[in-house]
């Protein structure tokens, strides 16, 4: 059996980690979460030379040991505690040639730990034009390590550093820095009160909670020898333990990397002049909301309806090939539906992710955050909120995904809460409708009432979502990092695996993750709605045609056939206009039998059930089914309409007509008016009627308290809301 | 008053001389952002916050609160007018 060493991967941001991560793992890469956090953990495996396995974990970027974020403890804790499994035996720093003296910091406080540990010089593509010139065997002296000099672009490098890695066994594991001179007296009597441990550790574990809670953390207590410091004591020290390791870095540096000055600016300081400009910086992130926004709304629809219909064929070949029965309805309407509820995000999802990833990899985003941090500031949120909230007027799922930039825990989860405020695409066939049926025609200054009544639902969803952003800044009481140092990486060009693996990754995140709960939704949702105690449900297809037999088809049923006469025209061929209307009556009558055994499901009678609540804002028991089963998803609102009036399929001008032809049998009026039709666009505005943001809300918090508060929040304004609006326009 | 680094122009360069504020974060050290160190502005957003700088050829943006503790001593004058 061969060996697997374990292999941490360690670095700033912006150093091209993850490109070296991907180079050495390729596809044998998984990502999952460390138990009970939000952190992400990736890990792979790498073939080494003589037959060696390494265990490769990225580690989440860090600047240096000094905790002050989760991502950053997670990795300090794993390089503290030997007895965890993924402890590494070799420690692989990684680095960008232009920063070097940057990166080395971490680079030093790693190599203090005693652990092998090698050094990583990625980008080195970049060094003749930069002209930058690095004395690399003087720099291994120096340091006392090994390295790699190596471009994940030119793929040039790797080999020796799997070379390194299987001969972890020989890499030097001696200090770079002796820390005690900061303070000799106090490290002095740290070393006495704890004689067997390093003093460094023992100082990092002593540091841990300065900045940040730590996890988990072993207290080291007072003792008579010993005293622990206050925290502004360690935070000065922990200052002065930088300067001393600048002071060694600057030392060796200076005798091994030379930087021609003239070659180094241009190109950068150019685009930097542009893209962060007062004016045109703007209009540049404008255009490109535009293009993304394009993507998700537009060119997705094209392999949506291709999923969609492939969905819709799978089903009917399904009823069509298995014996009928509950199981195969299980499966073609339970089963199927719910998958096909998950594909059918994927266009959109893998649309933003592509859009996100090349404006990560280039170095665009932190040019974004820099624009925008002070016009979201005071809402509670940051620069990097902006790409979330703008995309969730496409679709909320991908947008809280996409949260996962924010470092910042508040600003993250804030952002994460208020985003399905914002109108996503799945509202629009809701409001299409329903402005068709209640807004009258007219128009003020050019534009109609229909398109004002259209934009004032999508500016309405950004004022909740800000509004709410406002309350939760003041109400959440969570800890963390108030301070904001943001790095602006240089301008790259994209590397198109790590562009590829990003998408791919994050579709199938959310594919098994949030997936697993649509489809359980989806299946309850079927059974509801399919099935009943009652001797209605049962004998529905009796009791139905027992009815049309004695009064003929019911008046629904009518204006379906007028309306398939209208668009069938006059058909001068007799046989065939007799066997279309055969077709048509056998056609209506499974309508009808659809309709009334819907009316006498667990879901009909939830729908009866609930028919005092939804009074109020004007609606009936339909209303409220259909209300109650676009808890699935928003659109699926129409659907059950359609299947409630028994109009058989989704053409729209079909549904429109029947909606506008119902009466409310208590006031004697179209049921959809103005007032009720209002109300109805204002509680789709605000409810959180999507289970899929729901199941992801809960992937990406880690907890169900985020997206429970969400439902009842979200829900109980929206009732409110439309009870208001109803009451008044009643 | 003190000239910090939020007093500079747009291209203006200074050496940072000290932090009149006793605990600014690690990660500002870290960064590169030390006494002794040349900071040069790059480009200010509009309300003039946040402020992006080239510290130690460590490119960052910071926020005006934080900038306005790092004093400094303004070496080269060839702010971009």
């Amino acid at each position: 059996m061969s060996k697997q060493i374990n292999v941490a991967l360690i670095g700033n941001p912006n150093t091209g980690k993850t490109s070296v991560f991907n180079q050495l793992t390729g596809l044998n890469q998984k990502v999952g979460n460390y138990p009970g956090i939000t952190v992400e953990k990736k890990e792979g495996i790498c073939k080494l030379p003589r037959g060696v396995k390494a265990h490769i974990l990225d580690l989440p970027g860090t600047y240096s040991l000094n905790t002050t974020s989760l991502d950053e403890s997670v990795a300090v804790e794993l390089l503290l505690n030997k007895n965890d499994k993924d402890h590494p035996d070799v420690a692989i720093v990684v680095s960008d040639v232009e920063n070097l003296k940057r990166n080395l910091l971490l680079f030093t406080q790693i190599k203090d730990l005693k652990i092998p540990t090698i050094l990583v010089i990625n980008m080195a593509d970049r060094m003749v034009r930069k002209g930058i010139s690095i004395d690399i065997e003087l720099l291994e002296q120096k340091l006392n390590s090994k390295i790699a000099l190596v471009s994940t672009r030119k793929e040039t490098g790797i080999d020796r550093l799997r070379n390194l890695i299987a001969d972890y066994k020989n890499l030097p594991k001696s200090q770079n820095v002796d820390i005690s001179v900061i303070a000799p007296d106090y490290f002095e009597r740290l070393k006495e009160a704890f004689p067997k441990e390093d003093v460094y550790k023992l100082w990092l574990v002593i540091t841990q909670d300065v900045n940040f809670m730590p996890l988990e953390k072993t207290l080291i207590k007072d003792t008579s020898s010993f005293t622990t410091k206050s925290k502004s004591e360690l935070k000065r020290l922990q200052q002065k333990e930088t300067i001393l390791r600048y002071q060694f870095i600057n030392g060796i540096l200076k005798e091994t990397y030379k930087i021609d000055a003239n070659a180094a600016k241009g190109f950068r300081a150019t685009l930097d002049k542009v893209l962060t400009h007062k004016v045109f910086g703007y209009l540049i992130f404008f255009l490109i909301l535009l293009t993304i926004f394009q993507a998700i709304y537009g060119w997705s629809e094209y392999p949506m309806d291709l999923i969609d219909g492939f969905f819709a064929s799978a089903t009917e070949w399904v009823k069509d090939t298995l014996p009928p029965g509950v199981f195969t309805n299980l499966i073609a309407e339970g089963i199927l539906a719910g998958i096909g509820g998950i594909v059918i995000f994927i266009p959109q999802i893998a649309f933003l992710f592509l859009f996100i990833a090349l404006l990560e990899e280039t170095g665009y985003m932190s040019r974004v955050v820099f624009l925008m941090d002070r016009i979201m500031r005071p809402f509670g949120l940051s620069g990097k909120s902006v790409v979330p909230l703008i995309s969730g007027t496409a679709c909320a799922i991908p947008a809280v995904m996409a949260t996962r930039t924010i470092e910042n825990w508040k600003e993250r989860l804030i952002t994460i809460l208020v985003t399905p405020f914002t109108t996503c695409s799945a509202r629009l066939p809701v409001y299409l409708i329903i402005i068709a049926l209640v807004i009258p025609e007219g128009s003020f200054l050019g534009l109609s009432y229909k398109a004002l009544t259209l934009m004032s639902l999508y500016l309405m969803g950004f004022g909740a979502a800000i509004l709410s952003a406002v309350i939760l800044n003041k109400i959440l009481k969570i800890k963390s990092r108030s301070f904001f140092v943001v790095e602006m990486p240089n301008y790259k060009l994209p590397l198109i695996k790590n562009v590829a693996y990003t998408v791919l990754e994050k579709t199938k995140s959310f594919v098994f993750g949030a997936g697993k709960i649509i489809l359980a939704i989806s299946i309850v949702l079927w059974f509801l709605g399919s099935n009943g105690f009652s001797d209605e449900f049962k004998n529905a297809e009796t009791i139905v045609a027992q009815r049309i037999k004695e009064k003929g088809f019911s008046a629904n049923s009518e204006v379906y056939f007028e309306n398939q006469q209208e668009t069938l025209g006059n058909n001068l061929n007799k046989e065939a206009a007799v066997t279309q209307l055969k077709d048509l009556e056998e056609r209506a009558l499974s309508q009808e039998i659809a309709s009334y055994k819907l009316e006498h499901s667990y879901m009909g009678y939830m729908g009866k059930a609930i028919e005092p609540i939804v009074r109020p804002l004007g609606y009936d028991w339909k209303i409220g089914i259909a209300v109650l089963t676009s808890f699935a998803a928003r659109e699926v609102f129409v659907g059950t309409l359609a299947t409630i009036y028994s109009v058989g399929n989704d053409e729209e001008e079909t549904i429109k007509n029947r909606m506008a032809a119902e009466i409310n049998p208590r006031t004697k009026r179209p049921l959809f008016n103005l007032a009720s039709g209002i109300s109805l666009l204002l509680f789709y505005a605000f409810a959180m009627q999507c289970m899929s943001t729901l199941a992801v809300v809960k992937r990406e918090t880690n907890s169900w308290k985020w997206p429970a508060g969400q439902l009842v929040f979200m829900s109980l304004f929206a009732y409110i809301v439309a009870l208001i609006a109803y009451q008044i326009l009643k | 008053m003190e000239t910090t680094v939020a007093d500079l122009k747009r291209g203006q360069k200074g050496i940072i001389k000290e932090f009149t504020q006793d605990l600014l974060p690690i990660k500002l050290l870290e960064m590169g952002c030390l006494p002794g160190n040349e900071v040069e502005l790059v480009q200010v957003a509009p309300l003039k916050d946040p402020i992006y700088i080239n510290v130690n050829g460590s490119h960052i943006a910071i926020r005006r609160e934080m900038a306005l503790h790092i004093a400094l001593d303004i070496i080269e004058d060839n702010a971009v007018v």
